[in-house]
Protein backbone atom coordinates (compact mmCIF):
# COMPACT_ATOMS: atom_id res chain seq x y z
CA UNK A 1 0.00 0.00 0.00
CA UNK A 2 1.18 3.48 -0.81
CA UNK A 3 -0.87 5.11 1.86
CA UNK A 4 1.12 4.10 4.95
CA UNK A 5 4.03 6.62 4.52
CA UNK A 6 2.24 10.20 4.69
CA UNK A 7 3.54 11.30 7.67
CA UNK A 8 6.99 10.14 7.89
CA UNK A 9 7.94 11.88 4.40
CA UNK A 10 6.99 15.43 5.64
CA UNK A 11 9.56 17.26 5.20
CA UNK A 12 8.83 20.54 6.86
CA UNK A 13 8.86 18.53 10.53
CA UNK A 14 12.21 18.78 10.51
CA UNK A 15 11.87 22.48 10.85
CA UNK A 16 10.00 22.77 13.28
CA UNK A 17 10.06 21.33 17.31
CA UNK A 18 8.80 17.79 15.47
CA UNK A 19 5.26 18.02 16.61
CA UNK A 20 2.21 18.13 14.40
CA UNK A 21 -0.17 20.59 16.33
CA UNK A 22 0.97 23.11 19.07
CA UNK A 23 -1.64 25.13 20.87
CA UNK A 24 0.13 27.08 22.96
CA UNK A 25 -2.03 29.73 25.86
CA UNK A 26 -4.81 30.56 23.38
CA UNK A 27 -7.42 32.25 24.47
CA UNK A 28 -10.92 32.52 21.94
CA UNK A 29 -13.76 35.28 22.79
CA UNK A 30 -16.74 35.79 20.73
CA UNK A 31 -18.48 39.38 20.73
CA UNK A 32 -21.77 39.58 21.07
CA UNK A 33 -24.53 42.50 20.85
CA UNK A 34 -25.02 41.39 24.46
CA UNK A 35 -22.16 40.72 26.37
CA UNK A 36 -18.40 39.46 25.40
CA UNK A 37 -18.47 35.66 25.61
CA UNK A 38 -14.97 33.42 26.48
CA UNK A 39 -14.98 29.79 24.61
CA UNK A 40 -11.67 29.09 25.08
CA UNK A 41 -9.02 29.95 28.22
CA UNK A 42 -5.61 29.17 28.92
CA UNK A 43 -5.20 26.17 26.18
CA UNK A 44 -2.26 24.28 25.72
CA UNK A 45 -1.72 21.25 23.85
CA UNK A 46 1.07 19.24 21.92
CA UNK A 47 -0.03 16.67 19.64
CA UNK A 48 2.67 14.95 17.88
CA UNK A 49 2.72 13.56 14.39
CA UNK A 50 0.90 10.46 14.46
CA UNK A 51 -1.51 10.60 17.24
CA UNK A 52 -4.74 10.13 17.60
CA UNK A 53 -6.27 12.16 20.31
CA UNK A 54 -9.94 12.86 21.34
CA UNK A 55 -11.59 15.86 22.99
CA UNK A 56 -14.55 15.42 25.16
CA UNK A 57 -16.46 17.80 27.04
CA UNK A 58 -20.07 19.18 28.01
CA UNK A 59 -21.56 20.68 25.17
CA UNK A 60 -20.79 24.64 24.11
CA UNK A 61 -17.18 23.88 25.90
CA UNK A 62 -15.10 25.02 22.41
CA UNK A 63 -14.27 21.75 21.24
CA UNK A 64 -15.10 22.42 17.75
CA UNK A 65 -13.52 25.75 18.11
CA UNK A 66 -10.69 24.04 19.04
CA UNK A 67 -10.52 22.54 15.52
CA UNK A 68 -11.77 25.70 13.86
CA UNK A 69 -8.28 27.21 15.25
CA UNK A 70 -6.49 24.24 14.13
CA UNK A 71 -7.72 24.76 10.61
CA UNK A 72 -7.29 28.34 10.79
CA UNK A 73 -11.04 28.71 10.18
CA UNK A 74 -10.86 30.83 12.95
CA UNK A 75 -8.56 33.26 14.96
CA UNK A 76 -7.28 32.65 18.38
CA UNK A 77 -7.89 35.60 20.51
CA UNK A 78 -5.13 35.50 22.43
CA UNK A 79 -1.87 33.13 22.06
CA UNK A 80 -0.36 30.47 19.12
CA UNK A 81 -1.27 27.70 17.25
CA UNK A 82 1.18 25.75 15.17
CA UNK A 83 0.68 23.71 12.25
CA UNK A 84 3.79 21.19 11.79
CA UNK A 85 5.98 24.47 13.91
CA UNK A 86 4.34 26.52 11.37
CA UNK A 87 2.26 29.40 12.68
CA UNK A 88 -1.59 29.20 11.44
CA UNK A 89 -2.57 32.80 10.25
CA UNK A 90 -5.31 31.75 8.07
CA UNK A 91 -7.09 28.33 6.64
CA UNK A 92 -5.04 25.47 6.49
CA UNK A 93 -5.13 23.39 3.00
CA UNK A 94 -2.51 20.94 4.85
CA UNK A 95 -5.38 19.39 6.63
CA UNK A 96 -8.71 17.60 6.04
CA UNK A 97 -11.88 18.33 7.53
CA UNK A 98 -15.02 15.90 8.87
CA UNK A 99 -18.25 17.40 10.11
CA UNK A 100 -20.61 15.97 11.92
CA UNK A 101 -22.73 16.10 8.90
CA UNK A 102 -21.33 15.13 6.02
CA UNK A 103 -21.74 18.21 4.06
CA UNK A 104 -22.14 16.39 0.78
CA UNK A 105 -22.99 18.15 -2.52
CA UNK A 106 -26.33 16.64 -3.50
CA UNK A 107 -25.93 17.12 -7.16
CA UNK A 108 -22.82 15.16 -7.09
CA UNK A 109 -22.12 11.31 -7.05
CA UNK A 110 -20.12 9.68 -4.07
CA UNK A 111 -17.21 9.31 -6.48
CA UNK A 112 -17.68 13.29 -7.57
CA UNK A 113 -17.67 14.68 -4.11
CA UNK A 114 -14.37 12.69 -3.14
CA UNK A 115 -12.98 14.14 -6.41
CA UNK A 116 -14.45 17.82 -5.22
CA UNK A 117 -11.52 17.93 -2.97
CA UNK A 118 -8.72 17.42 -6.36
CA UNK A 119 -11.01 20.04 -8.34
CA UNK A 120 -10.27 22.66 -5.70
CA UNK A 121 -6.24 21.90 -5.24
CA UNK A 122 -5.99 21.16 -9.07
CA UNK A 123 -4.53 17.86 -8.43
CA UNK A 124 -3.42 15.81 -11.78
CA UNK A 125 -6.32 13.68 -12.67
CA UNK A 126 -4.35 10.66 -13.75
CA UNK A 127 -2.82 10.15 -10.23
CA UNK A 128 -6.34 11.09 -8.13
CA UNK A 129 -8.04 8.55 -10.40
CA UNK A 130 -6.06 5.77 -7.96
CA UNK A 131 -6.31 7.23 -5.46
CA UNK A 132 -10.09 7.70 -5.24
CA UNK A 133 -10.28 3.59 -6.54
CA UNK A 134 -7.87 3.27 -3.02
CA UNK A 135 -9.73 5.43 -0.87
CA UNK A 136 -13.10 3.73 -1.96
CA UNK A 137 -12.26 0.54 -1.46
CA UNK A 138 -10.19 1.46 1.81
CA UNK A 139 -13.76 2.96 2.81
CA UNK A 140 -15.85 0.06 2.11
CA UNK A 141 -17.61 2.09 -0.70
CA UNK A 142 -17.26 -0.19 -3.44
CA UNK A 143 -20.42 -0.66 -5.12
CA UNK A 144 -21.57 2.93 -4.18
CA UNK A 145 -19.31 5.27 -6.00
CA UNK A 146 -22.01 5.98 -8.42
CA UNK A 147 -24.72 6.50 -5.88
CA UNK A 148 -25.87 9.73 -5.34
CA UNK A 149 -26.05 11.59 -1.37
CA UNK A 150 -29.63 10.87 -0.93
CA UNK A 151 -29.38 7.20 -1.81
CA UNK A 152 -27.10 6.80 0.72
CA UNK A 153 -27.15 6.14 4.05
CA UNK A 154 -26.10 8.25 6.95
CA UNK A 155 -23.18 6.26 7.78
CA UNK A 156 -22.08 6.25 3.70
CA UNK A 157 -22.41 9.11 3.52
CA UNK A 158 -19.72 9.98 6.03
CA UNK A 159 -17.55 7.70 4.63
CA UNK A 160 -18.17 9.64 1.27
CA UNK A 161 -16.84 12.60 3.69
CA UNK A 162 -14.20 10.39 4.95
CA UNK A 163 -12.34 9.71 2.20
CA UNK A 164 -13.11 13.86 0.92
CA UNK A 165 -11.10 14.53 3.79
CA UNK A 166 -8.04 11.70 3.45
CA UNK A 167 -7.94 12.30 -0.51
CA UNK A 168 -4.53 14.78 -0.82
CA UNK A 169 -3.36 12.58 2.02
CA UNK A 170 -3.35 15.39 4.86
CA UNK A 171 -1.07 15.00 7.71
CA UNK A 172 -3.64 16.11 10.33
CA UNK A 173 -7.35 14.97 9.99
CA UNK A 174 -10.15 17.28 11.99
CA UNK A 175 -13.01 15.13 13.00
CA UNK A 176 -15.96 17.26 14.51
CA UNK A 177 -18.51 14.79 15.80
CA UNK A 178 -18.08 12.94 12.82
CA UNK A 179 -20.81 9.98 13.92
CA UNK A 180 -23.19 12.45 16.12
CA UNK A 181 -25.66 11.73 13.86
CA UNK A 182 -25.13 7.73 13.62
CA UNK A 183 -26.83 4.79 14.85
CA UNK A 184 -25.28 3.29 17.83
CA UNK A 185 -24.74 -0.02 15.67
CA UNK A 186 -23.50 1.92 12.42
CA UNK A 187 -21.22 4.25 14.79
CA UNK A 188 -19.47 1.37 16.42
CA UNK A 189 -18.73 -0.10 12.87
CA UNK A 190 -17.32 3.59 11.83
CA UNK A 191 -14.99 3.53 15.10
CA UNK A 192 -13.85 0.31 14.74
CA UNK A 193 -13.17 1.30 10.33
CA UNK A 194 -12.26 4.36 11.61
CA UNK A 195 -9.39 2.96 14.04
CA UNK A 196 -8.09 0.77 10.99
CA UNK A 197 -8.21 3.55 8.50
CA UNK A 198 -6.55 5.97 11.13
CA UNK A 199 -3.15 2.94 11.49
CA UNK A 200 -3.28 2.50 7.65
CA UNK A 201 -2.65 6.02 6.93
CA UNK A 202 -0.48 7.30 10.15
CA UNK A 203 -2.37 10.37 9.74
CA UNK A 204 -2.36 12.61 13.19
CA UNK A 205 -5.86 12.80 13.63
CA UNK A 206 -8.04 14.94 16.34
CA UNK A 207 -11.53 13.72 17.00
CA UNK A 208 -14.19 16.09 18.90
CA UNK A 209 -16.66 13.81 20.02
CA UNK A 210 -19.90 13.18 22.73
CA UNK A 211 -18.96 9.57 23.18
CA UNK A 212 -17.01 8.79 25.86
CA UNK A 213 -16.27 5.22 24.64
CA UNK A 214 -15.78 6.25 20.87
CA UNK A 215 -13.01 8.69 22.56
CA UNK A 216 -11.57 6.28 24.44
CA UNK A 217 -11.50 3.80 22.56
CA UNK A 218 -10.43 5.46 18.97
CA UNK A 219 -7.47 7.95 20.73
CA UNK A 220 -3.68 7.21 22.66
CA UNK A 221 -4.85 10.30 24.48
CA UNK A 222 -8.13 11.62 25.43
CA UNK A 223 -8.56 15.28 26.09
CA UNK A 224 -11.20 16.00 28.85
CA UNK A 225 -12.29 19.64 29.00
CA UNK A 226 -14.37 21.65 31.59
CA UNK A 227 -17.53 24.12 30.51
CA UNK A 228 -17.47 27.30 29.13
CA UNK A 229 -15.07 29.02 28.79
CA UNK A 230 -13.05 25.75 28.00
CA UNK A 231 -9.85 24.62 28.85
CA UNK A 232 -8.22 21.22 29.45
CA UNK A 233 -9.07 19.82 32.65
CA UNK A 234 -7.21 16.35 32.38
CA UNK A 235 -5.47 14.37 29.93
CA UNK A 236 -5.64 10.91 30.18
CA UNK A 237 -3.06 8.66 28.44
CA UNK A 238 -5.09 5.71 26.85
CA UNK A 239 -3.44 2.32 28.36
CA UNK A 240 -4.64 0.12 25.66
CA UNK A 241 -2.75 -2.43 23.07
CA UNK A 242 -2.17 -0.89 19.55
CA UNK A 243 -4.45 -3.99 18.50
CA UNK A 244 -7.57 -3.07 19.68
CA UNK A 245 -10.35 -5.47 19.34
CA UNK A 246 -14.04 -3.78 19.59
CA UNK A 247 -15.58 -6.57 21.69
CA UNK A 248 -12.36 -7.21 23.74
CA UNK A 249 -11.63 -3.56 24.27
CA UNK A 250 -14.85 -2.55 25.92
CA UNK A 251 -14.27 -5.62 28.68
CA UNK A 252 -10.41 -4.67 29.34
CA UNK A 253 -10.24 -3.20 33.05
CA UNK A 254 -7.90 -0.45 31.52
CA UNK A 255 -10.71 0.79 28.96
CA UNK A 256 -13.00 0.90 32.27
CA UNK A 257 -10.39 2.97 34.18
CA UNK A 258 -10.16 5.46 31.32
CA UNK A 259 -13.57 5.91 30.73
CA UNK A 260 -14.77 5.93 34.42
CA UNK A 261 -12.19 8.68 34.77
CA UNK A 262 -13.42 10.60 32.26
CA UNK A 263 -16.91 10.39 33.49
CA UNK A 264 -15.91 11.18 36.58
CA UNK A 265 -14.11 14.69 35.24
CA UNK A 266 -16.80 15.08 33.37
CA UNK A 267 -19.75 14.83 35.93
CA UNK A 268 -17.71 16.46 38.64
CA UNK A 269 -17.44 19.41 36.48
CA UNK A 270 -21.10 19.78 35.30
CA UNK A 271 -22.38 19.24 38.99
CA UNK A 272 -19.76 22.12 40.20
CA UNK A 273 -20.91 24.75 38.08
CA UNK B 1 -33.91 17.70 14.23
CA UNK B 2 -34.74 17.88 10.38
CA UNK B 3 -31.28 16.13 9.81
CA UNK B 4 -31.74 13.63 12.08
CA UNK B 5 -34.90 12.67 10.50
CA UNK B 6 -33.31 13.14 6.71
CA UNK B 7 -31.16 10.70 7.56
CA UNK B 8 -33.11 7.92 8.85
CA UNK B 9 -34.89 8.16 6.37
CA UNK B 10 -32.13 8.33 3.55
CA UNK B 11 -31.01 4.74 5.17
CA UNK B 12 -34.87 2.97 5.41
CA UNK B 13 -34.78 4.23 1.14
CA UNK B 14 -31.30 3.16 1.34
CA UNK B 15 -30.93 -0.76 -0.30
CA UNK B 16 -28.04 -1.64 -1.84
CA UNK B 17 -28.32 -1.13 -5.05
CA UNK B 18 -25.82 -0.62 -7.54
CA UNK B 19 -26.88 -0.10 -11.43
CA UNK B 20 -24.30 0.96 -13.99
CA UNK B 21 -23.91 4.82 -13.52
CA UNK B 22 -25.34 5.32 -17.30
CA UNK B 23 -28.30 3.02 -16.92
CA UNK B 24 -28.80 5.19 -13.59
CA UNK B 25 -28.74 8.33 -15.44
CA UNK B 26 -31.03 7.47 -17.84
CA UNK B 27 -33.79 6.08 -16.15
CA UNK B 28 -33.32 9.37 -13.54
CA UNK B 29 -34.37 11.13 -16.53
CA UNK B 30 -36.82 8.66 -17.66
CA UNK B 31 -38.23 8.47 -14.55
CA UNK B 32 -38.82 12.23 -13.77
CA UNK B 33 -40.34 13.18 -17.07
CA UNK B 34 -42.68 10.26 -16.57
CA UNK B 35 -43.42 11.71 -13.14
CA UNK B 36 -43.81 15.05 -14.88
CA UNK B 37 -46.25 13.79 -17.07
CA UNK B 38 -47.89 12.11 -13.99
CA UNK B 39 -48.24 15.26 -12.34
CA UNK B 40 -49.79 17.23 -15.52
CA UNK B 41 -52.91 15.40 -16.08
CA UNK B 42 -54.71 16.14 -13.32
CA UNK B 43 -54.73 20.08 -14.11
CA UNK B 44 -55.38 19.16 -17.91
CA UNK B 45 -58.86 17.31 -16.71
CA UNK B 46 -59.73 20.34 -14.63
CA UNK B 47 -58.90 22.84 -17.42
CA UNK B 48 -61.14 20.32 -19.85
CA UNK B 49 -63.81 20.70 -16.98
CA UNK B 50 -63.82 24.13 -17.41
CA UNK B 51 -64.19 24.11 -21.36
CA UNK B 52 -66.60 21.56 -21.20
CA UNK B 53 -68.82 24.04 -18.54
CA UNK B 54 -68.09 27.25 -20.81
CA UNK B 55 -69.79 25.19 -23.73
CA UNK B 56 -72.59 24.27 -22.04
CA UNK B 57 -73.22 27.67 -20.79
CA UNK B 58 -73.29 29.29 -23.94
CA UNK B 59 -74.81 25.87 -25.84
CA UNK B 60 -78.23 26.56 -23.29
CA UNK B 61 -78.10 30.14 -24.32
CA UNK B 62 -78.11 31.51 -20.95
CA UNK B 63 -75.89 33.96 -21.80
CA UNK B 64 -76.02 36.24 -24.79
CA UNK B 65 -73.33 35.68 -27.28
CA UNK B 66 -72.16 39.31 -27.06
CA UNK B 67 -71.40 38.90 -23.48
CA UNK B 68 -69.88 35.42 -23.47
CA UNK B 69 -69.11 34.09 -26.82
CA UNK B 70 -69.11 29.87 -27.26
CA UNK B 71 -66.06 27.62 -27.18
CA UNK B 72 -67.05 26.77 -31.35
CA UNK B 73 -67.18 30.58 -32.31
CA UNK B 74 -63.91 31.50 -30.36
CA UNK B 75 -61.88 28.68 -32.34
CA UNK B 76 -63.66 29.71 -35.26
CA UNK B 77 -62.34 33.70 -35.22
CA UNK B 78 -58.85 32.34 -34.71
CA UNK B 79 -59.42 29.72 -37.62
CA UNK B 80 -60.59 32.14 -39.74
CA UNK B 81 -57.73 34.94 -38.93
CA UNK B 82 -54.73 32.08 -38.83
CA UNK B 83 -51.93 34.76 -40.01
CA UNK B 84 -53.82 37.93 -37.98
CA UNK B 85 -53.50 35.70 -34.79
CA UNK B 86 -50.42 34.05 -35.41
CA UNK B 87 -48.39 37.53 -36.29
CA UNK B 88 -49.71 39.56 -32.85
CA UNK B 89 -48.77 36.34 -31.08
CA UNK B 90 -45.58 36.14 -32.19
CA UNK B 91 -44.78 39.45 -31.82
CA UNK B 92 -46.04 39.47 -27.83
CA UNK B 93 -43.95 36.16 -27.72
CA UNK B 94 -40.77 37.61 -28.83
CA UNK B 95 -41.41 40.58 -26.47
CA UNK B 96 -42.22 38.33 -23.59
CA UNK B 97 -39.30 36.24 -24.14
CA UNK B 98 -37.04 38.85 -24.84
CA UNK B 99 -37.80 40.57 -21.18
CA UNK B 100 -37.91 36.94 -19.67
CA UNK B 101 -34.09 36.84 -20.97
CA UNK B 102 -32.95 39.75 -19.95
CA UNK B 103 -34.42 39.53 -16.58
CA UNK B 104 -32.58 36.38 -16.17
CA UNK B 105 -29.17 37.71 -17.06
CA UNK B 106 -29.27 41.38 -14.94
CA UNK B 107 -31.62 39.45 -12.27
CA UNK B 108 -28.76 36.61 -11.41
CA UNK B 109 -25.89 39.13 -12.00
CA UNK B 110 -27.18 41.77 -9.34
CA UNK B 111 -28.21 38.77 -6.73
CA UNK B 112 -24.68 37.84 -6.80
CA UNK B 113 -23.18 41.29 -6.58
CA UNK B 114 -25.87 41.87 -3.90
CA UNK B 115 -24.85 39.00 -1.77
CA UNK B 116 -21.25 39.45 -2.14
CA UNK B 117 -20.47 43.28 -1.29
CA UNK B 118 -23.39 43.95 1.57
CA UNK B 119 -22.77 47.57 1.03
CA UNK B 120 -24.21 47.21 -2.61
CA UNK B 121 -27.25 45.44 -1.22
CA UNK B 122 -28.40 47.71 1.33
CA UNK B 123 -27.98 50.19 -1.34
CA UNK B 124 -29.57 48.52 -4.09
CA UNK B 125 -32.31 46.86 -2.29
CA UNK B 126 -34.72 50.54 -1.55
CA UNK B 127 -34.02 50.94 -5.44
CA UNK B 128 -35.29 47.47 -6.24
CA UNK B 129 -38.08 47.63 -3.93
CA UNK B 130 -39.45 50.55 -5.46
CA UNK B 131 -39.33 49.73 -8.89
CA UNK B 132 -41.09 46.57 -7.60
CA UNK B 133 -43.83 48.33 -6.17
CA UNK B 134 -44.80 51.33 -8.70
CA UNK B 135 -47.38 49.79 -10.33
CA UNK B 136 -46.19 48.92 -13.94
CA UNK B 137 -49.20 50.61 -15.95
CA UNK B 138 -48.32 53.49 -14.50
CA UNK B 139 -44.84 53.89 -15.54
CA UNK B 140 -45.80 52.33 -19.29
CA UNK B 141 -46.64 55.84 -21.02
CA UNK B 142 -43.26 57.34 -20.06
CA UNK B 143 -41.33 54.37 -21.34
CA UNK B 144 -43.33 54.89 -24.36
CA UNK B 145 -42.31 58.72 -24.24
CA UNK B 146 -38.58 57.55 -23.89
CA UNK B 147 -38.52 54.84 -26.04
CA UNK B 148 -40.98 55.12 -28.54
CA UNK B 149 -43.07 53.29 -30.09
CA UNK B 150 -41.81 50.01 -30.86
CA UNK B 151 -40.83 46.57 -29.35
CA UNK B 152 -38.74 48.04 -26.75
CA UNK B 153 -40.94 49.95 -24.22
CA UNK B 154 -42.83 46.25 -24.19
CA UNK B 155 -39.60 44.73 -23.43
CA UNK B 156 -38.55 47.00 -20.91
CA UNK B 157 -41.91 46.52 -18.97
CA UNK B 158 -41.68 42.88 -19.11
CA UNK B 159 -38.03 43.07 -17.81
CA UNK B 160 -38.96 45.19 -15.02
CA UNK B 161 -42.32 42.76 -14.14
CA UNK B 162 -40.19 39.77 -14.55
CA UNK B 163 -36.82 40.94 -12.55
CA UNK B 164 -37.66 40.96 -9.14
CA UNK B 165 -38.58 37.08 -8.31
CA UNK B 166 -35.77 36.20 -9.84
CA UNK B 167 -33.35 38.80 -7.70
CA UNK B 168 -35.22 37.65 -4.27
CA UNK B 169 -35.00 34.12 -5.12
CA UNK B 170 -31.29 34.06 -6.53
CA UNK B 171 -30.28 36.08 -2.83
CA UNK B 172 -32.49 33.65 -0.94
CA UNK B 173 -30.43 30.39 -2.55
CA UNK B 174 -26.81 32.16 -2.34
CA UNK B 175 -27.00 32.52 1.25
CA UNK B 176 -29.13 29.92 2.59
CA UNK B 177 -25.81 28.08 1.63
CA UNK B 178 -24.82 25.95 4.64
CA UNK B 179 -21.54 27.33 6.47
CA UNK B 180 -19.82 24.54 6.89
CA UNK B 181 -20.13 23.88 2.84
CA UNK B 182 -18.21 27.63 2.89
CA UNK B 183 -15.92 26.30 5.59
CA UNK B 184 -14.97 23.26 3.84
CA UNK B 185 -14.39 24.84 0.85
CA UNK B 186 -11.65 26.90 2.46
CA UNK B 187 -9.77 24.19 3.95
CA UNK B 188 -9.59 22.81 0.27
CA UNK B 189 -7.86 26.11 -0.92
CA UNK B 190 -10.55 26.79 -3.23
CA UNK B 191 -10.23 30.41 -4.47
CA UNK B 192 -14.03 32.59 -4.40
CA UNK B 193 -14.23 31.77 -8.11
CA UNK B 194 -14.05 28.07 -7.63
CA UNK B 195 -16.25 28.01 -4.16
CA UNK B 196 -19.06 30.01 -6.48
CA UNK B 197 -18.69 27.69 -9.60
CA UNK B 198 -18.93 24.49 -7.94
CA UNK B 199 -20.45 24.92 -4.63
CA UNK B 200 -22.65 28.05 -4.27
CA UNK B 201 -24.22 28.47 -7.58
CA UNK B 202 -25.43 25.03 -8.08
CA UNK B 203 -26.74 24.71 -4.78
CA UNK B 204 -28.99 28.16 -5.37
CA UNK B 205 -30.40 26.52 -8.59
CA UNK B 206 -33.74 25.69 -6.64
CA UNK B 207 -34.71 28.54 -5.25
CA UNK B 208 -33.40 30.26 -8.66
CA UNK B 209 -35.82 27.92 -10.25
CA UNK B 210 -38.48 28.98 -8.29
CA UNK B 211 -38.25 32.43 -8.96
CA UNK B 212 -37.85 31.83 -12.78
CA UNK B 213 -41.34 30.30 -12.71
CA UNK B 214 -42.73 33.24 -10.81
CA UNK B 215 -41.22 35.41 -13.51
CA UNK B 216 -42.15 33.84 -16.99
CA UNK B 217 -45.51 34.56 -15.95
CA UNK B 218 -44.68 37.91 -14.78
CA UNK B 219 -43.19 38.81 -18.03
CA UNK B 220 -46.08 37.71 -20.09
CA UNK B 221 -47.98 40.27 -17.90
CA UNK B 222 -45.69 43.17 -18.58
CA UNK B 223 -45.40 42.51 -22.26
CA UNK B 224 -49.11 43.05 -22.45
CA UNK B 225 -49.11 45.65 -20.10
CA UNK B 226 -46.71 47.55 -22.63
CA UNK B 227 -49.05 46.87 -25.11
CA UNK B 228 -52.01 48.12 -23.32
CA UNK B 229 -50.39 51.32 -23.26
CA UNK B 230 -49.51 52.28 -26.72
CA UNK B 231 -49.01 49.62 -29.36
CA UNK B 232 -49.84 48.76 -33.21
CA UNK B 233 -49.32 45.33 -32.51
CA UNK B 234 -49.05 42.35 -30.16
CA UNK B 235 -51.59 40.81 -28.00
CA UNK B 236 -52.51 43.58 -26.12
CA UNK B 237 -53.60 45.88 -28.89
CA UNK B 238 -55.93 43.04 -30.54
CA UNK B 239 -57.53 42.84 -27.06
CA UNK B 240 -58.09 46.72 -26.82
CA UNK B 241 -59.45 46.63 -30.58
CA UNK B 242 -61.86 43.84 -29.82
CA UNK B 243 -63.06 45.90 -27.18
CA UNK B 244 -63.13 49.03 -28.99
CA UNK B 245 -65.35 46.96 -31.34
CA UNK B 246 -67.15 44.68 -28.70
CA UNK B 247 -65.81 41.50 -30.78
CA UNK B 248 -65.98 39.47 -27.89
CA UNK B 249 -65.20 36.24 -29.79
CA UNK B 250 -61.91 38.00 -30.96
CA UNK B 251 -61.32 39.55 -27.19
CA UNK B 252 -61.79 35.62 -25.92
CA UNK B 253 -59.38 34.15 -28.24
CA UNK B 254 -56.57 36.74 -27.36
CA UNK B 255 -57.18 36.59 -24.00
CA UNK B 256 -56.90 32.15 -24.01
CA UNK B 257 -53.78 32.66 -26.75
CA UNK B 258 -52.15 35.17 -24.09
CA UNK B 259 -52.78 32.48 -21.21
CA UNK B 260 -51.60 29.61 -23.38
CA UNK B 261 -47.84 31.83 -23.91
CA UNK B 262 -47.69 32.50 -20.15
CA UNK B 263 -48.45 28.71 -19.43
CA UNK B 264 -46.06 27.25 -21.97
CA UNK B 265 -43.39 29.73 -20.86
CA UNK B 266 -44.27 28.28 -17.02
CA UNK B 267 -43.96 24.99 -18.52
CA UNK B 268 -40.63 25.23 -20.42
CA UNK B 269 -39.29 25.99 -17.32
CA UNK B 270 -40.53 23.44 -14.97
CA UNK B 271 -39.20 20.55 -17.82
CA UNK B 272 -36.19 22.54 -17.42
CA UNK B 273 -35.80 22.26 -14.13
CA UNK B 274 -36.45 18.33 -14.39
CA UNK B 275 -33.79 17.89 -16.62
CA UNK B 276 -31.23 20.32 -15.15
CA UNK B 277 -31.86 19.65 -11.08
CA UNK B 278 -32.72 15.73 -11.53
CA UNK B 279 -31.40 15.17 -7.94
CA UNK B 280 -34.00 18.07 -6.63
CA UNK B 281 -36.91 16.91 -8.64
CA UNK B 282 -36.30 13.53 -7.54
CA UNK B 283 -35.95 14.96 -3.69
CA UNK B 284 -38.82 16.99 -3.78
CA UNK B 285 -41.63 14.19 -4.73
CA UNK B 286 -40.04 12.78 -1.67
CA UNK B 287 -40.59 15.93 0.58
CA UNK B 288 -44.44 16.05 -0.65
CA UNK B 289 -44.52 12.30 0.65
CA UNK B 290 -42.33 12.79 4.22
CA UNK B 291 -43.16 16.67 4.83
CA UNK B 292 -39.23 17.28 4.99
Amino acid sequence: MTVGNTTTQRPDDATSTGAAVEIDQVAVRFRTKKKDVTALRDVSLRIEPGEFVSIVGASGCGKSTLLKLVSGLLRPSSGQVRLHGEDVRGPRRDIGYVFQRAALLEWRTARRNILLQAEMRRLPKAQVRQRVDELIEMTGLTGFEDAYPNELSGGMQQRVALCRALLHRPPVLLMDEPFGALDALTREQMNVELRRIWRETGTTVLLVTHSIAEAVYLANRVIVMTPRPGTVAEVIDVDLPVERDYGQTMSEPAFARATGRIRDLLGATTTAE
Amino acid sequence: MAAQSTIEHRESSAPARTPAPAARRRAGAGASLLRFARSTWRPAAVLAAIFVVWWAVTAADLVKPYLVPSPGTTLDVVLAQTGYFAHHTWITSYETILGFAIAIVVGVVSAVVMVYSPTVEKSLYPLLLFAQVIPKIAIAPLFIVWLGFGLTPKVVVAVLMAFFPIVISTVTGLKSIDPEMLQLSATMGAGPGQTFTKIRFPAALPHLFAGLKVAATMAVTGAVVGEFVGANEGLGYVILQANGNLDTPTLFAGLLIMSLLGVVLFVAVELLEYLVLPWHASRRTDAATTSL
